[in-house]
């Protein structure tokens, strides 16, 4: 009996003492490197974006909606091989929303869960899971696009 | 000179907003799907609203690369279609202008998904 009391009081100190680690380490310090990590891993992407854009309207002399079209594509084909490497997973444990924001993020959200149900088949495995979480932002993207479209039409016409 | 300054700007204003996204998914536990919801219809809106055109015209890929620069895509492309198409515009313009990143992301994430194995999850 006395000796499970010590070894409980024991692990409750442990847990405050755990618990006091905790508080002082977590909050800020957890806060700033997420948010410095999101940053600068995000900031890369644009800038390989901004470097790809400039090569396109530069060096092959295209139109700036052109450029950028087409630097999206390579953006998109980085990050589905990428993806597919199991590379941009880590990049994703690093730099948290500095991996899902780009355009490369969207990316990832189509390969990642389509690979993942590569063995269901090809038309409900791949073909469907393409869709699981990029199929909500071309639903919501579409439609308040076409809403937008409409009022601007109304807007031409009144 | 002006491609150096032009990359300082993507990168920080690329890197604000995913620094948005990192303090959205730490305040509110946002998923990353809804995180994507998010800034694509925060790009439509704003983009109709005409805020974020002066924000490429300032940053460049670091407004077009994020998904807010596809929302704004395709607000873009179906607001213009409207005006000169009329009311058939407004339901092809957006896609007719996003087709390149779409058709990208189907076609590539297609492709991967046949020829990677996943990783074991760690």
């Amino acid at each position: 009996m006395g000796n499970e009391k010590k070894v409980s009081r024991a692990q409750q100190e442990k847990i405050e003492r755990y618990k006091q680690l905790v508080d002082r380490l977590s909050p800020k310090s957890d806060m700033v490197t997420g948010l410095w990590r999101a940053f600068w891993v995000g900031g890369a992407i644009c800038l390989l974006g901004q470097a790809i854009t400039e090569f396109f309207s530069r060096v092959m002399l295209w139109g700036a909606t052109s450029a950028a079209t087409a630097t999206s594509i390579c953006l998109i084909f980085l990050s589905a091989l990428l993806t597919g490497l199991g590379v941009y997973d880590k990049i994703g444990k690093y730099a948290g929303a500095g991996s899902i924001v780009p355009i490369t993020g969207f990316s990832n959200s189509v390969v990642a869960p389509a690979m993942e149900f590569r063995r269901e088949g090809l038309v409900m495995g791949v073909g469907a899971k393409l869709f699981t979480l990029s199929g909500p932002v071309l639903v919501y993207g579409i439609c308040s696009s076409i809403i937008v479209g409409l009022i601007a039409f109304f807007m031409e016409v009144l | 000179m002006d491609m150096l300054m032009m990359g300082i700007k993507a990168f920080v204003v690329g890197g604000l907003f995913c620094v948005i996204g990192q303090i959205l998914i730490l305040k509110t536990k946002l998923t990353s799907a809804r995180i994507l919801v998010g800034y694509v219809t925060a790009g439509v809106i704003l983009g109709a609203l005409g805020l974020y055109r002066p924000l490429i015209d300032f940053a460049g890929a670091g407004a077009t690369v994020p998904l807010t620069g596809f929302g704004y895509l395709l607000a873009k492309g179906a607001m213009e279609a409207a005006k000169t198409d009329g009311i058939l515009g407004a339901f092809t313009g957006g896609v007719v202008a996003g087709a390149g990143g779409i058709s990208a992301a189907v076609f590539f994430g297609y492709l991967a998904a046949l020829i990677f194995k996943p990783k074991m999850k760690e």
